[in-house]
This record gives structure tokens, C-alpha cells and sequence, in this order.
């Protein structure tokens, strides 16, 4: 008797592993088709896009939709300064995130508590849109590269997740024997604290250059000058308010395509856009998750 | 008892003396904090200025609370806060639960080949940028070029209507492109915490003759349900002050009966024709003393009900 019932939930354990088995692979389809249609459509003619004949791979395989992006200047100008802003504005903010997380890491600094709550506090008050604006106006950092670089140097959130870092993989005790020894707090954030955080520092480079990549806000609001503006303004004048250079639209044979080309336009514009992120993603995904446990232990 | 008083402040003194090597690697940062985050919410007071480009933040002349009475007999202030709150409570819904169900499901399945598949596909959207985002749902929701279009001309014969004139579209749109992008790695965190858990309890149970669905019930999510609780009173946190960048994207003419929330609105407040710097921080000073109080708020019920909080 009671062995019958225990068959009978094993095979309802069965039922359950299958049903969710269907279920996953389902959501991961849903997840990944878009994804696979646009890159599919960014490689069709434009024949086969405006007729709806892309589903799963390029129909009439063609470059035509990447040639008009990279006839385009802007694309150029964007990708240019997007790498600039994401190398620059990274070093920054990995400078300033360690200059903070580590003296807060010190529970033996008069004030760190205090000091502490002052960073905290800024992840539910701000000054907000307005106030910070006029800020970055009167720094006279307007329409300049600095209002890319500085106005988001350290991410609270980052600096905790360091912090909390620093607090629990390195030691007390090597501070105390280094202390003996006449290190000074210098030499001590130089040569110990720095090269120990490495696993840390890769975590918050990985967040800092993706949220610099991806970013356009502050773009948006500080930047006026073409010249300046990163790949995800011109991304937003092309894909978003659909206001597409009628250059670009012009085909080798020097006719102005239809509307068509328009459109693969911007499903290869999309693949052009996101490329560097994905290349990069298989490499960076385990340091993502880890990134995701250092900040999960409550600093 | 003066001498003790005196031997205190000299310690504190000799300790902050030991400590100046620190407080001058903290030193960078802390102007930074001041300058970019604290003189912004001396800012604020602009709320209750005339603010003039002339007199600026301290010289502009005091109006009291005029710019807050004009919020609230704005004609459109009931609209972008039911907006707002539409939106951010649906979205706040779908986007807590959502990774919970994702994580246990994940966590359930024996194949794992299966389960390491789904996980890397679904963080994959998470670093896709908003812009990039938004465009892509142009495209697949185009009714002409669109995937949307094509698979509704295969069920219906016919173009489908554009789902962007559509305004309540926007807001299942909104919410479940946020899941698209982020419930696979918002899931980390619970799968983790899964893995985690006591194994012994699932042994002991398997004993007793529980089922897989039983222990999901009876020991997994019992096992997040501190950690669903802290990301939840954080989403909390983020309800009304919910994401500009976003919405202002996807705003169109057509769907501005719900996507005009307070965020949107403030931007318009400002650079928009006849644009009032004062009445514009006056709407986004309301915004954020709702949003402390709330996440105040919610901290303290959780603590009181389920022994969790953020502080």
C-alpha cells in the first residue's frame, strides 16, 4: 500500500518535470525569436521585409540594410564617441568607486557610519531632474564631454556592492599584521586592498562600461552639439522618431529607394547597435551573476 | 568626570589623527557626493521661488507655495497621478513576480540542459539598451514590416491595426517588455538563494513521501520569500519616481491618455514651450516626498510583519 503511493508521486514528480521542461523551452523561444527575426530581417532584401517573408532566416540575403548604415556619418560619429564616453568615463568611476569603498570599509575611522548614510541616503532622495540640470549648467559643463563623464562618477550602488566586498574577503587580521609592520593607510589600499579587490573591480568595470554604453539620459539633457552625442541619441533619432537622413536612402545606383530601405535600416541598425554587448556577454555572464551575489549580502 | 570627558575627545581626536590618511582617500569622493548629489537638493527650494535665470537658485525672489496650488488644480494632475499609478503598480505586480516563478521553475527542472539554455537566453535582453529596446518593439510591432504584422496576416488575412495608436496598449507594453528585458536576471538572485538552500530539508521531506510540487510549496519559496520581500519593498521605492526614460520613449500622440506620468510631465514642465524651472521641481519635490514616505513606509510594515526590512 504505501509503496504504491510512493510510486504514484514519483511519476507525478515526472508529470511535473515535463510540464515545466515544455514550459521553459517555450519561454525561451519567446525570449530569443525576436531576436533571431530581427537579426534574420537585418540580412533579407527589402523585398522580402515589407512583404513579411523573414521568419526564421534571411530571405534574399543581402548587405543592402548595413551598407546604408555605414554610409551613414552619424553612426560613425556616435560609435566613436560612445567608446570614448565608455573607456574614460569607466576609469573614472572604477577611481572614484575605490576612493569611496575603501575608507568606508574601515569600521576604525571616526564617522564612517555617518559618512555611510550620506552615500545611502541618495538611493531614495535626490535633488532631482530640474535642480541637477541647473547644476551642471552653472559648472558651466553644459554641452561639454564632462557632463558625459562626471555628474554620474560613483554608482551608490556599486560602491556598496565594493565595499561589501572589501569588508568580507579581506582579512582584519592582515590590516593589524600590516599595521605592525609601519604600513601606512597608502600603502596598505596600494598594495593590499587594490590587487585582492580584483574580483570586484571586474564586476563594477563590466556594470560601469554597460550602463555608459547603453546610457542616454544625460545626452539627452546636456548635450546639444552633434558632435558630442553618443550612439544611443542618433539610435533614438533613427529608430525611435523615425527621422532618418534622406542620404542615407539614396541606393548605389544613386536612386532614392523606397520606404523599404528605411525599414531594414533600422533592423541592421539594431544588430550594429547591440553587437558589442553581445560579443562581450558569453565572457562577462558569470561575472554578472557574481555581481548579483555580492550585492544580494545586506552591507 | 571632567578628566574622562577630556581623555574621550582626546581619543576621538588622536583616532581621527590615525585615520587621516583615509580621510584624505575619502576625500574626492565626499566633494563629489556634496557637489553632484547634496547642492542639487539645496536645489530644491526653487520649488518655492520665482526661479529667474538672473537671480538663480539663492537670488530668485521667494513665492511660497504658489507653484504646489497650481500643481494640484492642474487640469491634468489627476491624470498624470492615476497615470503614474496605473502604471507603476501593474508594473511593480508582473515584474516582483515574475523572476519568483521564473527562479522556481528553473530550480525544479532536473535537465539541465535546459535549465543552463533558458538562463543564458533569458539574461541575454537585460543589456540591450532602452533605446535599442524601444526600437526593437517599432519594428516587431510595425503592422506593415513587423513580426506582429506578419503573424496576424497569417491568422486574419488582413494588416493588423497599429498597436501604437492603441493607448491602453501602451501599458501592457511598457510592463511586459520590462519582464522581456529583465525577469531572467532579475531571477539570479532567487536561484541562487535556491541552490543554496538546506538540502536535508528536501531529503527529509522526499522521506515523508512529499511531492517536487509539494516542496516548491512547503520549502522553496518559503526559502526567497525574505529575499522577494527586500527586492519588493525596493521596487516600492521605485513606484512613482517609475523610469522617464522609458515611458518618454515610447510616448507618442496617440497614447498620451497613459503614458503622460509625472516624470514625463516634469520634462515638459521644464524645456517644453513656456517652460517653468520652478513648477516643474515643484512636481518632482511632490514625486519624491511621496516616494520616501512610501518606501518608509512599507520598510516599517515588513519589519513589523515578516521580520524583514531594508534598515
Amino acid at each position: 500500500m504505501k509503496r504504491k503511493s510512493f510510486k504514484r508521486k514519483i511519476s507525478s514528480d515526472k508529470v511535473l518535470e515535463i510540464v515545466l521542461c515544455v514550459i521553459l523551452v517555450v519561454v525561451g523561444i519567446v525570449v530569443a525569436y525576436p531576436l533571431v527575426n530581427i537579426f534574420a530581417s537585418s540580412f533579407s532584401s527589402t523585398e522580402a521585409v515589407m512583404s513579411g517573408k523573414v521568419w526564421l532566416f534571411p530571405v534574399d540575403f543581402t548587405l543592402e540594410g548595413y551598407e546604408a548604415v555605414f554610409r551613414n556619418n552619424d553612426i560613425w560619429i556616435g560609435y566613436r564617441n560612445s567608446l570614448f564616453y565608455m573607456v574614460l568615463g569607466t576609469i573614472i568611476n572604477l577611481v572614484m568607486t575605490l576612493l569611496a569603498a575603501y575608507p568606508l570599509s574601515r569600521s576604525d575611522m571616526p564617522g564612517q557610519g555617518s559618512i555611510m548614510l550620506l552615500f545611502t541616503f541618495t538611493m531614495i532622495f535626490s535633488g532631482g531632474m530640474i535642480p541637477t540640470y541647473i547644476l551642471i549648467k552653472d559648472l558651466g559643463m553644459l554641452n561639454t564631454v564632462w557632463s558625459m563623464l562626471i555628474p554620474g562618477a560613483i554608482g551608490t550602488h556599486n560602491m556598496i556592492i565594493t565595499r561589501t566586498f572589501i569588508i568580507n574577503s579581506i582579512p582584519k587580521e592582515m590590516l593589524e599584521a600590516a599595521q605592525i609592520d609601519g604600513c601606512s593607510d597608502f600603502q596598505y589600499f596600494l598594495k593590499m586592498v587594490l590587487p585582492l579587490s580584483g574580483p570586484v573591480i571586474a564586476v563594477i568595470t563590466l556594470y560601469y562600461a554597460v550602463g555608459h554604453w547603453n546610457s542616454y539620459m544625460d545626452a539627452f539633457m546636456y548635450l546639444s552639439n552633434k558632435n558630442l552625442y553618443p550612439l544611443q541619441i542618433f539610435l533614438r533619432e533613427i529608430l525611435v522618431s523615425n527621422k532618418i537622413d534622406a542620404d542615407l536612402l539614396v541606393n548605389e545606383f544613386g536612386e532614392v529607394a523606397a520606404q523599404g530601405l528605411a525599414e531594414l535600416l533600422k533592423y541592421s541598425l539594431i544588430v550594429v547597435a547591440t553587437i558589442p554587448v553581445m560579443i562581450i556577454y558569453p565572457f562577462v555572464q558569470k561575472h554578472f551573476v557574481k555581481g548579483v551575489m555580492i550585492g544580494a549580502v545586506k552591507g | 568626570m571632567a578628566k574622562t570627558k577630556m581623555n574621550q575627545s582626546r581619543g576621538l581626536a588622536k583616532r581621527i589623527y590615525r585615520a587621516r590618511q583615509l580621510y584624505l582617500i575619502l576625500a574626492l569622493p565626499l566633494i563629489y557626493l556634496l557637489v553632484f548629489k547634496y547642492y542639487p537638493m539645496l536645489g530644491l527650494q526653487i520649488a518655492f521661488k520665482d526661479y529667474s535665470i538672473t537671480g538663480g537658485i539663492w537670488g530668485s525672489e521667494w513665492a511660497g507655495f504658489k507653484y504646489f496650488e497650481k500643481l494640484f488644480k492642474d487640469y491634468n494632475f489627476k491624470k498624470i497621478m492615476i497615470n503614474t499609478l496605473r502604471l507603476s503598480l501593474y508594473s511593480l505586480g508582473i515584474t516582483t513576480i515574475m523572476p519568483v516563478i521564473l527562479a522556481l521553475a528553473i530550480n525544479c527542472v532536473n535537465n539541465t540542459k535546459i535549465k543552463k539554455a533558458v538562463q543564458t537566453i533569458t539574461y541575454l535582453p537585460h543589456f540591450v539598451s532602452l533605446v535599442v529596446m524601444v526600437g526593437i518593439m517599432n519594428q516587431l510591432f510595425n503592422p506593415i514590416v513587423g513580426l506582429y504584422g506578419n503573424v496576424m496576416q497569417q491568422l486574419t488575412g488582413e494588416r493588423p491595426v497599429d498597436i501604437f495608436g492603441i493607448p491602453q496598449a501602451f501599458l501592457h507594453m511598457y510592463v511586459w517588455s520590462g519582464v522581456w528585458q529583465h525577469a531572467g536576471y532579475n531571477a539570479v538572485i532567487y536561484i541562487a538563494a535556491l541552490a543554496g538552500s538546506d538540502q536535508e530539508l528536501h531529503e527529509a521531506a522526499q522521506i515523508d513521501g512529499a511531492s517536487r510540487l509539494q516542496r516548491v510549496f512547503y520549502i522553496d519559496i518559503p526559502t526567497i520569500l525574505p529575499t522577494v520581500i527586500i527586492m519588493l519593498i525596493l521596487n516600492v521605492g521605485r513606484v512613482m519616481g517609475i523610469g522617464f526614460e522609458k515611458a518618454f520613449l515610447m510616448q507618442n500622440a496617440l497614447n498620451q491618455s497613459y503614458s503622460e506620468i509625472i516624470s514625463t510631465y516634469v520634462y515638459k514642465k521644464a524645456f517644453g514651450a513656456a517652460g517653468n524651472f520652478s513648477y516643474s521641481t515643484a512636481i518632482g519635490l511632490f514625486n519624491s516626498v511621496i516616494n520616501f514616505i512610501l518606501i518608509i513606509a512599507v520598510n516599517k510594515i515588513s519589519k513589523k510583519v515578516s521580520e524583514t526590512s531594508l534598515w
